[in-house]
């Protein structure tokens, strides 16, 4: 009793020091932003003493290009042959020959596709779902995206695969050796999820070219993690009495890892599957700017053209297609965690598998029925839709009508909010943001944080990117605290009501699985490109986290404590306030954390719609191939993202620590 | 008196069964430098030295010998170490110091494909939570362990159809684990256990995770596999009811020490501590307590029937009393070696303890 007394006394005594250094540490900054006529260097980072990294990776990439090139070459004739065989089968039909010879086998019937689609929903989650997924799959061929998504998906089938096994293999790594985890695996996922997608297509195209074998393995890269830590989860979940009881049986450490292990940690590991899926459609879509193709290059494509009606409607199929995949292998890693049900054990195959069976046998036959009916093999011009002059004629109407309020909007906004923030931050001494950050990591986590955070933010102003990085941290800033003054709140209602939680959670549910690109459409159509643009999309796409993790940080809190207060006398008001806000603190900030990680990576994309940051540093840097400048412009996005998650978690856990 | 002589001795520990499982001195220690600290004090350490080293003391110079064919019960609270002690045994904890002997070769010093051998065929583990594999039915998770050791599938599912029915699983064998009841998935480890015919079964709290009356149907379901199969178990549980039904030895363990080794009755009439004491409080005296540790000398009056020296009181206690005369205790020959009063029943019974008296 008396060790914690003394322990809480020492600890509160610091809170006070701390504020005095603090305010020691703004008024040292004030003052060297005011000196700054004397001191100019300590405020912008001096042009003649910017370290050139970008020219050295540059000299790296060109190098491993011109000595390397038999090897990526290599590289890329082995995954061109599973690629360009799921690309046939799905999306372009088999030539076989050349000229006047060429045998055309058709590619696989989109009625059986669907049909397929049908009967995999209907296995894995019963009616409801079949349709759900077989509507998906039968709206994207109406609406006449058939070839584009299939495209995709051919991409996707091919990727994921990869990514799985990938994955699988890296996390028994990083499990088995504990110093792999810590010293290779761990930062290496950290920085393959926090580098934005854009900056993968760089390298990947320098090495590979303008291919889909190049977006293949960009998406391999980016989506491969989740399997990892999956893996690396499901692992260390197993109960030790089942470990002990795989040594007991005899087990070879082989047999223990594959035989009993691994399979105990199905459940989780589906879990892993269906985030790479979802990471693997968000980055093929993105990868059609280096040659994918499919739905995301005609996005790009009615984007650069400012074709919003066509933008939007290749839009809706890739949330077609991300709603079917992420329901249908949700499904199943639902069903892999509910456990085994018995069946009847039977020797035929088709009794065995009826729905795989059935979904085989349509599939042959629709595809072999489309080579005397044009119908079966291509979706007939004469039953699809489209939308396009209808989002087209929405867009018009709103213009014309709402052009002023829109428009009033937009320029109070800018002027009121973003300018002077924007003006803030560009104009904050580069060397005060290095010290002030350091201070926090120091506060929150020892002189270890201090030195990373520090060393990092540094790496952005001596690589010459501090005013690009202060434009990204601006925007970043202003959309994701705006993502938690909508999501927080809207997280506080979803916790207390149940009828208000369940209209809020298939919206957040679908919000988190479409690819960033869609958020972007609709914003554009109303309000043109620009930084406002970029902040409404980034908000919508950052709020998800807000809500969920504020909901769930409140409804965690244990029902003993909230009868505890009722018993004690406490108003709904007063347990709210003092009983399960204080506890659901850490998750709620685990939720803004997420948040602020997802607002950067929109961010990033949104330079497509002419923001003036890092990310257009990365983009001009794709348009040029200038695989140096892009990269150390991606490493200081993922420097910003890792300083403000390592402060944040610090925070996090130091809250934790104190609630026990 | 000869009789008396050999009970005396066998009571004393002096069992004619060969020794199958022994510990000698085994050390577990958890903190840096464990095997040094233990090493330099030649296997001698008190436990304020432990605490004083700043390591935990899990199990501490435990010395035990299990005989063939007999329930040894590891008795103990939580954190007493009886889970790392039995872990000692099978290797899957390596002790810190101290030996570890298996029909009198030492465990700790043969290779990993040995110990590997030795579990696939001579072991068998029955755990708390059941540890059986989601993703298999009844009869793949039953059949697993032969798998393991290479047998084909007819003859590893011929044996396990050969356990399921020993178990009293018919019907059950394409069922899933979470499709049964607790007591069931524990009639399976049990079954997964025993399909690789091990010589010496050990029994991590296996009951522990079930409610009461289960816990009795599969104590009673224990006793009555142990009359066909003769197997070494040695069976942990908290329950010190538990283990007086099933025990033919307990041991009692505090703090990772051993605090006494004898039959539920010694335990009972002759508690080495108030620790042990404090368990017995409750226990039903006439289940435990047999006819030989009630009697006195033959005083020459009239008796009103015969016991056997191993008889429990619980057994003769309402015809005893409703005889009103004292009973003759007889060995294996049919002579008297003293007798047990109504009297003495019934201040068993009622728990009065009288100055003078047997106990």
């Amino acid at each position: 009793m008396t060790v914690t007394a003394s322990a809480s006394e020492a600890r509160s005594r610091p809170v006070q020091a701390w504020l005095a250094v603090w305010a020691c540490a703004l008024a040292a900054v004030l003052v060297v932003f005011l000196l700054q006529d004397s001191a100019p260097w300590a405020v912008n980072y001096p042009a003649s003493a910017v370290v050139p990294v970008a020219d050295w990776v540059s000299a790296l990439m060109g190098w491993v290009k011109s000595n390397l090139s038999w090897l990526t070459r290599s590289i890329t004739a082995v995954l061109g042959v599973p690629l360009d065989f799921a690309l046939n089968l799905l999306a372009k039909n088999f030539k076989i020959g050349h000229g006047a010879d060429t045998v055309v086998l058709p590619r696989l019937s989109w009625v059986g596709i669907c049909a397929a689609a049908f009967l995999a929903g209907r296995a894995a989650g019963g009616w409801k779902l079949g349709v759900l997924v077989g509507g998906c799959f039968a709206y994207i061929a109406l609406f006449g995206q058939w070839t584009s998504a299939m495209l995709t998906l051919a991409l996707i089938s091919i990727a994921v695969p990869f990514c799985i096994v990938t994955g699988l293999f890296a996390g028994i790594w990083a499990w088995r050796k504990p110093w792999v985890e810590r010293l290779i695996v761990s930062p290496a996922l950290d920085l393959m999820q926090t580098i934005p997608t854009f900056a993968y297509l760089i390298p990947m195209l320098l090495l590979f070219g303008n291919s889909p074998v190049s977006a293949m393995i960009a998406t391999a890269i980016f989506a491969t993690p989740p399997m990892v830590r999956a893996t690396m989860l499901g692992l260390s979940r197993v109960p030790s009495e089942i470990d002990d009881f795989s040594e007991m049986a005899g087990c070879t450490a082989r047999q223990k890892l594959w035989r009993v292990l691994l399979p105990s940690a199905r459940p989780t590991l589906m879990v892993g599957v269906n985030q790479v899926i979802m990471l693997a459609l968000n980055m093929v879509i993105i990868a059609s700017m280096i040659g994918a193709g499919g739905l995301g290059y005609d996005v790009l494509l009615a984007l650069r053209a400012l074709k919003v009606g066509e933008a939007m409607e290749a839009g809706l199929a890739i949330v077609a297609l991300a709603i079917a995949l992420d329901r249908l292998s949700q499904a199943i890693a639902h069903n892999h965690a509910k456990g085994h049900v018995h069946r009847e054990v039977s020797p035929s195959f088709w009794r065995r598998y009826p729905n795989l069976t059935l979904a085989i046998v349509i599939l042959a036959v629709t595809t072999l029925l489309g080579l005397f009916v044009p119908a079966f093999a291509a979706v007939p011009k004469a039953i699809t839709l489209t939308t396009a002059p209808l989002w087209k004629a929405a867009v018009s109407w709103v213009t014309i009508n709402f052009f002023d309020t829109i428009e009033a909007f937009r320029v109070a906004l800018i002027l009121n909010v973003l300018n002077p923030v924007r003006a803030f931050c560009e104009g904050f001494p580069w060397l005060g943001a290095v010290f002030l950050l350091g201070l926090a990591g120091y506060q929150l986590g020892g002189f270890r944080l201090a030195t990373l955070v520090a060393v990092l933010t540094a790496f952005c102003a001596v690589t010459g990117l501090w005013e690009k990085t202060m434009a990204t941290v601006y925007l970043c800033g202003i959309s994701a605290f705006i993502a938690c003054l909508i999501g927080i709140p809207i997280g506080l209602m979803a916790s207390r009501s149940d009828r208000f939680e369940k209209i809020v959670t298939p919206v957040i549910d679908t919000l988190q699985v479409l690819p960033s690109f869609c958020f972007i459409i609709p914003v554009v159509m109303l309000f043109r490109v620009g930084d406002v643009t970029a902040m409404i999309a980034t908000v919508a796409f950052a709020v998800v986290p807000a809500i969920r993790y504020t909901n769930h940080g409140i409804r965690q809190v244990p029902p003993a404590l909230i009868e505890a207060a009722k018993v004690s006398g406490c108003t709904k008001r007063q347990t709210f306030l003092r009983v399960q806000l204080p506890l659901a603190l850490p998750e709620i900030m685990l939720g803004v954390n997420q948040t602020i990680l997802m607002a950067l990576a929109m961010i990033i994309i949104c330079a497509m719609i002419g923001t003036r940051d890092l990310g257009q540093e990365v983009f001009i840097a794709l348009s040029k191939a200038d695989s140096g400048r892009g990269i150390v412009a991606g490493l200081a996005i993922a420097f910003i993202g890792i300083v403000a998650d390592r402060l944040f978690n610090a925070w996090t856990a130091k809250a934790r620590a104190r609630l026990g | 008196m000869s009789e008396v002589t050999e009970q005396s001795l066998q009571a004393a520990g002096k069992d004619a069964r060969p020794i199958k499982l022994a510990c000698r001195n085994v050390w577990k220690l958890f903190g840096g430098n464990a095997a040094n600290f233990i090493r330099q004090r030649d296997g001698k350490a008190s436990m304020a030295e432990v605490a004083a080293a700043g390591l935990v003391g899990a199990v501490r110079a435990v010395d035990l010998e299990i005989r063939q064919g007999e329930i040894f019960i590891i008795m103990g609270l939580s954190g007493s170490g009886k889970s790392t002690l039995v872990r000692c045994m099978s290797r899957l904890v390596e002790p810190t110091h101290g030996k570890v002997e298996f029909e009198g070769k030492d465990l700790l010093k043969i290779s990993d494909a040995a110990l590997i051998e030795l579990r696939r065929h001579r072991m068998g583990m029955v755990f708390q939570n059941f540890a059986l594999l989601p993703h298999l039915n009844v009869l793949e998770n039953i059949a697993f362990p032969l798998g393991i050791q290479g047998q084909d599938r007819p003859t590893r599912e011929a044996r396990a159809r050969e356990v399921i029915e020993l178990v009293g699983l018919n019907g059950r064998e394409h069922f899933y684990p979470r499709e049964l009841s607790g007591g069931q998935q524990q009639r399976v480890g049990i079954a997964r256990s025993l399909a690789t015919k091990p010589e010496i079964w050990f029994l991590d709290e296996p009951f522990s995770a079930l409610d009461p009356l289960i816990r009795r149907e599969m104590q009673d379901e224990l006793m009555r596999l142990q009359t066909m199969l003769h197997k070494t178990i040695v069976f942990i549980t908290h329950d010190f009811d538990e283990a007086i039904r099933l025990a033919d030895r307990i041991v009692i363990m505090k703090d990772g020490e051993v605090i006494q080794t004898g039959t539920p009755e010694e335990l009972v009439v002759n508690p080495a501590t108030d620790y042990v004491a404090e368990f017995t409080r409750d226990v039903d005296r006439a289940k435990v307590i047999s006819a030989k540790s009630l009697m006195r000398a033959c005083d020459g009056a009239e008796h009103g029937g015969t016991v056997a020296p191993d008889a429990k009181i619980a057994s003769f206690s309402a015809d005893i009393v409703s005889a009103g005369k004292p009973f003759a205790v007889v060995n294996g020959t049919g002579k008297p070696i003293g007798e047990v009063t109504p009297q003495a029943v019934i201040d068993l019974l009622a728990g009065i303890e009288r100055p003078g008296a047997a106990i």
